[in-house]
């Protein structure tokens, strides 16, 4: 990796965190919010993002953050008013500085008039501010330079640095300003500043285009080198940079050794001695002093390979104290022995260390809501609606990996509740709604699962048409009589689609199934509720990790296997008279006055290996898809543990009926079961009425050659 | 065994033999070879597939090689050994009665798989190599690890 592609890496990540703390901040202004912090805060956030930009010439971007810049200005200048759509166009222009963030990490080229459209829309904010405009049509401005020409030395300080700073001509090219640099100095304590002309080209020489100015910094205070560097972060290479104690620093100015400066293709700006002549703007100052303001708690960037070795390390320490504990339950040894309760501390230690390891993995669901009121917002423009998120929990932390992979299917939550939960601002008044439509985004922590629910207060499912639609789809059978639940389950089914155009906005060829499936895969579940004219709610449950989890320990065939412990209702233990036989396989269990159906796993997985049949089979009764429950038959229920959750995608494949594998306290490798699959295998009896050989019964298979 | 002149030499196998028939495979792919030990049976697995191991907290999938290619499953026995090997970021075993040698030989005696009328044959075996009691053959472990068409879903 080349330093300039690690800078440009440490750019975009800085981006991220900038443009939400952008959006962060313009949400608060939205909400009421006029304090100078705030204003302060997006404004920095646009700012250091043109900064940024600058450094690696992308222009695009540096274009469009000015203007935004300009207007944000405005704003915090008092010369423009919030109204509600200056607002409005600075929300859609956020959205855009983040598509052009994007855009330029991707190092693809968004459309021109794309860009243009925003740029339009925002000087339209600023058509009452003539002379704002005027600066946002030249795109860096080099007039203002906040300069004290102190010719006198500085009196010696107890502490401080001296800081040699002189510009190459790339520097200017690349859209920085040196006034802003020594004004970000000025923020970090008392500085005095000289001029150091000492390069000065000759003006007859045939070399304009080589800036001449240097400066010569003396900052009081205590102030670590990093953050004088950090100052300088964007400028690195495009000057000559010096920073030295002040005690070492000579009381008289050297002339710097002109070092050769690097090869400049673009045309410098005009010789800088002309902004020299510097007038001083008082609240750039500020606001570059404020750029300097960092987040209050530190924080360490890591490399997630590195955490992931960490946790699969961790995971491995789990499962060799379980089998440390195993061997020595062998051995029978007192339990007050010393090494029994050694190995007790192991264990609780062991369990200190995942905890932690796990939390480093977690992240506030935050970041991911902030997205959404983006994808609101242009799905409310989409279908002329007007609609408003509200979130809660924000700050509920959940496994990165579960944030990542939730993102598409919440974004299509949030677009399918605008597009066909919410109705037009007309039907709302007339049902004597607020016109505008709210959406709800909460995240919570529940007993080990993060819910997160999606709550529209529309109209409400429309069940009739569901049915109507299903029927017609051939997805239910005519005379079906479904109870509710029922019918809302069936959007949930592959190919289902209620909006009868497929509109371009969420109708996407994505149906909520495809939602289904990948909260299923990150071991979660997925509800729906509605009432008639008060709106639908969607509840998602998601595992807090996907790297452990709690499984009870079961016997199939003489395997052992795992079943998590989140599906299982109860266990039973049936007395003779509960089973009942239909046909030849199937039978019913009952309980409590109902009939549940059963599946018996060794047959589902193909395990059909009749002396291992139990004679006292153990029912599992679980919650599959839908609320439809069912009972799994297992030969025997051994304990409940957690278990370090191994998944077979990446060295074999997907096997139906099982959603990953684990480690057992011995070494041997225990399935970990999908009990949501192995319930609709029972569905589909064409899968099951073949099961394969079993596996293990060599001599079948020996006949056959 | 292996006397080719070492200028000739450019790659390197991994011989052994499954099911009475002498297979090679890149030593490059091979990570370690291990005795066998029980294996965790997958459902609805292809008849090759036998289970899967735990190699140090990571689930790898277990092949019988022989089986893979038609032939009867490799019999149980204590002198199996499994072929642990990469293929991409895949890692997976190969079970097999016994590993032979190292073959070092150089690349133009490496022989176009002659045209077979076995399919499993022609799309796994990339080419055969003379040895001194006949030749070995040189396999494809990306097709033999490959999902051929998903068994009872």
């Amino acid at each position: 990796m080349t330093p300039q592609s690690s800078i440009r890496d440490t750019f975009f990540e800085e981006c991220e965190d900038l443009l939400e703390a952008l959006a962060e901040g313009l949400a608060a202004m939205a909400g009421g919010a006029r304090d100078t912090d705030t204003v302060n805060a997006v404004f920095r956030a646009v700012h250091s993002v043109k900064g940024g930009a600058g450094a690696f010439a992308m222009t695009d971007l540096v274009a469009f953050a000015h203007r935004f810049e300009t207007v944000l200005d405005g704003v915090r200048s008092g010369t423009l008013d919030l109204t509600p759509e200056v607002m409005h166009t600075m929300q859609r222009s956020a959205d855009h500085l983040a598509d052009l963030v994007e855009a330029a990490r991707n190092e693809d080229v968004l459309a021109a008039d794309v860009s243009e459209a925003f740029l339009a829309n925002l000087d339209q904010c600023l058509g009452a501010e003539p002379e704002a405009l005027e600066m946002g049509d030249t795109p860096f401005d080099f007039a203002v330079i906040p300069l004290d020409f102190g010719d006198d030395p500085a009196p010696k300080e107890p502490a401080g640095h001296v800081i040699r700073f002189r510009p190459l001509q790339q520097l200017y090219a690349n859209g920085h300003d040196p006034a802003l640099l020594i004004a970000a100095l000025h923020g970090l304590g008392p500085c005095e500043v000289a001029l150091d002309l000492s390069a000065l080209p000759d003006w007859e020489g045939p070399d304009a285009l080589t800036p001449g100015l240097g400066w010569t910094l003396r900052l009081a205070g205590q102030e670590s080198d990093t953050a004088l560097q950090e100052i300088f972060e964007f400028v690195e290479g495009l000057c000559e940079l010096d920073i030295s104690p002040l005690e070492d620093a000579p009381a008289a100015v050297d002339p710097l050794p002109s070092v050769a400066a690097p090869p400049s293709p673009a045309p410098g700006p005009e010789a800088p001695s002309a902004a020299a002549s510097a007038a001083l703007k008082p609240d750039l100052a500020a606001g570059a002093e404020s750029a300097e303001a960092r987040g209050p708690k530190p924080t360490l960037r890591v490399d997630l390979d590195r955490v992931d070795r960490l946790i699969n390390s961790v995971g491995e320490l789990i499962i060799n104290q379980a089998m440390i504990a195993q061997r020595l339950q062998d051995m029978a040894l007192a339990s007050d022995d010393d090494v029994s309760l050694h190995v007790e501390d192991y264990r609780l230690l062991a369990r200190d260390i995942q905890e932690a390891v796990m939390a480093i993995r977690a992240q506030p669901v935050k970041p991911l809501f902030q997205r959404m009121s983006r994808i609101l917002r242009e799905a409310a423009e989409a279908t002329g609606k007007s609609a408003r998120l509200l979130t809660f929990g924000e700050n509920t932390e959940v496994d990165k990996t579960v944030i990542e992979r939730l993102a598409d299917p919440l974004m299509h939550m949030i677009r399918n509740a605008v597009d066909h939960g919410l109705e037009g601002p007309d039907a709302r008044r007339a049902a004597g709604k607020d016109g505008t439509g709210t959406i709800r985004l909460g995240a919570a922590h529940r007993s080990g699962s993060v819910i997160i629910t999606i709550r529209d207060d529309g109209a409400g499912l429309n069940r009739p048409r569901i049915l109507d639609i299903a029927r017609r789809k051939g997805l239910v059978a005519p005379d079906a009589d479904l109870a509710d639940a029922e019918i809302d389950g069936l959007l949930f089914l592959p190919g289902f689609s209620t909006a009868s155009s497929v509109s371009n906005l969420s109708g996407r060829g994505v149906g909520l199934d495809v939602v289904r499936n990948a909260v299923t895969a990150l071991g979660g579940r997925i509800s729906i509720a509605s009432v008639p004219g008060q709106g639908t709610e969607f509840t998602i449950s998601l595992p807090l990790t996907l790297a452990v989890m709690d499984g009870m320990v079961v016997s199939v065939a003489g395997q052992t296997m795992v079943v998590p412990i989140t599906s299982i209702l109860e266990t039973i233990r049936p007395a003779p008279g509960d089973l009942h036989r239909v046909g030849t396989d199937d039978s019913l269990l009952s309980i409590r006055g109902r009939f549940i159906p059963t599946v018996d796993v060794a047959r589902s997985l193909g395990f059909t290996d009749p002396s291992a049949r139990a004679d006292f089979p153990l029912l599992l009764l679980v919650e599959g898809e839908n609320q439809s429950q069912c009972a799994l038959v297992v030969d025997a229920v051994h304990d409940q543990r957690q278990v370090v959750i191994k998944g077979l995608d990446s060295n074999y494949g997907q096997v139906p009926g099982v959603s990953a594998a684990t480690v057992l306290g011995d070494g041997q490798i225990a399935l970990i079961l999908d009990p949501d699959a192995i319930a609709a295998h029972r569905a589909s009896p064409a899968t099951s009425a073949a099961p394969r050989p079993p596996l293990f019964h060599a001599d079948v298979h020996h006949g056959q050659h | 065994m292996a006397n080719t002149d070492l200028a000739e030499t450019d790659l390197e196998f991994v011989t052994f033999s499954a099911g009475g028939q002498s297979f090679s495979i890149d030593i490059g792919q091979v990570r370690e070879i291990r005795r066998w030990s029980p294996v965790t049976p997958l459902p609805h697995a292809p008849d090759e597939v036998l289970g899967v191991m735990n190699l140090r907290g990571s689930v790898i999938p277990i092949y019988d090689l022989a089986a893979r290619f038609g032939l009867d499953r490799t019999p149980e026995s204590p002198r199996n050994v499994v072929v642990i090997a990469m293929h991409g970021s895949q890692t997976v075993g190969l079970l097999v009665e016994a590993v032979s040698e190292i073959l070092s030989v150089g690349r133009e005696r490496i022989q176009e798989t002659p045209d077979v009328r076995s399919d499993t044959a022609r799309q796994t075996i990339t080419g055969v190599i003379t040895v001194d009691e006949g030749m070995t053959r040189v396999i494809d472990l990306a097709a033999v690890v490959q999902p051929r068409g998903k068994a009872a879903a």
